[in-house]
């Protein structure tokens, strides 16, 4: 499973490998919105929760379909499927590493551009507790989305349209943990229910997206 | 331990492509299918390889045991030769690669990546990945495709050392390996008759 883990992260920092792709589309949200908006900081302190996670949001969604399907396409998830290996922590470890990739990075650049956004200083500690225990989830409800596309060509389109939902819950937490925090209210609610869906997610879509891999490689 | 299979019925696209399907492979023995294109080898290679449930029938040994190599080599082009046999390893336990890489004749090429090689020695990286998983009964999809002459012998030798070591192989394949102590099962007695859909649900939905 560490070979996996190993392997997944080099390929992810080779050439191509997609690394830097999220980052820089969450970059671009916080750079472009502050423009688009206007230089009001206080409309665009009150938007910042919502914009810097929605920007993450979407910088997740971006890689979302390389999880599986460059390893079905040169035929590794075959090979991984009858590997020793149980094909749920395959789908574990390859969710950990996309997390690692793109959740971990997001979550670490996210108090430089909560800055862009005007974000009262108080909120960049919630900011990055948000993102940390939200992004989380973004990365294995998107592997189960993967997973369930797997083998369909250009599967991006209908990835997005069902993972997004299952977004939502993860987006509205999320959020109200940032705004509550900029605003220096309690912020306990929401992120453990945010950290609650995180831990739901991670124990029950590995079975979940395992199920939907067996079918789709039959 | 010994390798049967009887009365084995398996599917492609929700159709039966073969029934009745039974052998039994001894330690160190081999196996060779033949049949037309579409007959079903692939598809009954990757039943016993557990990729897919047969309908019906029983397989005695647990996909455990067993190790698959399809059409598609696995490699990832980013990743060195010796990378990409080392991860391999590392997901079955580990075994020794610069063995491996000897023995398909790929120590020149240990530090290449995988996007430059040619498409035969891509293959022979493919097959040496055998090599490194340890398990006992190997499962080939034309194993011989885009190799050539010598790597074919060299190949045919990697088998014959590990039938010599008490393994055993099912390989479908058009070309001859030169395995002159290997059966081979003519798959197309076994071809299903009435091809009927393989369970009672439309497979588009199953």
């Amino acid at each position: 499973m560490r070979a996996l883990l190993l392997r997944d992260l080099r390929l992810a920092f080779r050439a191509g490998g997609g690394f830097g792709l999220g980052l820089a589309f969450f970059l671009l949200v916080a750079v472009l919105v502050p423009l688009g908006v206007g230089p009001e900081g206080s409309t665009l302190a009150r938007i910042a929760p919502g914009i810097l996670w929605v920007g993450a949001l979407l910088a997740c969604l971006l890689s979302l379909d390389r999880i599986f399907a460059l390893d079905f396409e040169d035929g590794s998830l075959d090979l991984l499927a009858t590997a020793p290996i149980p094909l749920e922590a395959v789908v574990a470890v390859k969710a950990a590493a996309h997390w690692l990739v793109t959740g971990l990075a997001l979550t670490l650049a996210a108090p430089v551009l909560g800055v862009l956004l005007n974000l009262p200083g108080q909120g960049h500690v919630w900011l990055v507790a948000s993102l940390a225990a939200g992004t989380p989830a973004l990365s294995v409800i998107g592997a189960f989305g993967a997973a369930l596309v797997v083998g369909v060509k250009r599967g991006g389109l209908l990835l997005s349209l069902l993972v997004l939902p299952l977004y939502v819950p993860t987006l509205v937490f999320g959020a109200e943990v940032v705004r509550r925090g900029a605003m220096g209210q309690d912020v306990a609610t929401p992120l453990l229910l945010l950290a609650g869906i995180t831990a739901g997610a991670w124990a029950a879509l590995p079975f979940a997206a395992a199920a939907a891999l067996r079918v789709n490689l039959r | 331990m010994e390798f049967s299979v009887s009365d084995l019925a398996c599917a492609r696209g929700g159709l039966t492509v073969l029934e009745g399907v039974a052998f039994t492979l001894a330690p160190g023995a081999a196996l060779i299918l033949r049949g037309a294109n579409g007959i079903g080898k692939t598809t009954l290679l990757r039943t016993l390889a557990g990729l897919q449930p047969a309908v019906a029938g029983r397989i005695s040994l647990p996909p455990e045991s067993l190790v698959y190599s399809a059409h598609a080599d696995g490699l990832k082009a980013v990743l060195t030769v010796q990378e990409n046999l080392s991860f391999w390893a590392a997901v079955h336990g580990g075994a020794d690669v610069a063995r491996a890489l000897v023995a398909m004749n790929l120590e020149a090429l240990a530090d290449r990546r995988a996007a430059h090689l040619s498409a035969g020695q891509k293959r022979r990286l493919g097959l040496a990945r055998l090599l490194v998983t340890g398990r006992r009964v190997w499962l080939l999809d034309e194993p011989t495709v885009s190799l050539d002459v010598a790597s074919v012998a060299l190949f045919a030798g990697v088998v014959r050392a590990h039938l010599a070591a008490g393994g055993s192989a099912v390989m479908a394949t058009h070309i001859d390996l030169g395995l002159a102590e290997a059966d081979v099962l003519d798959l197309t007695p076994f071809r299903a008759r009435t091809p009927v859909s393989a369970s009672g649900f439309d497979e588009a939905f199953g």
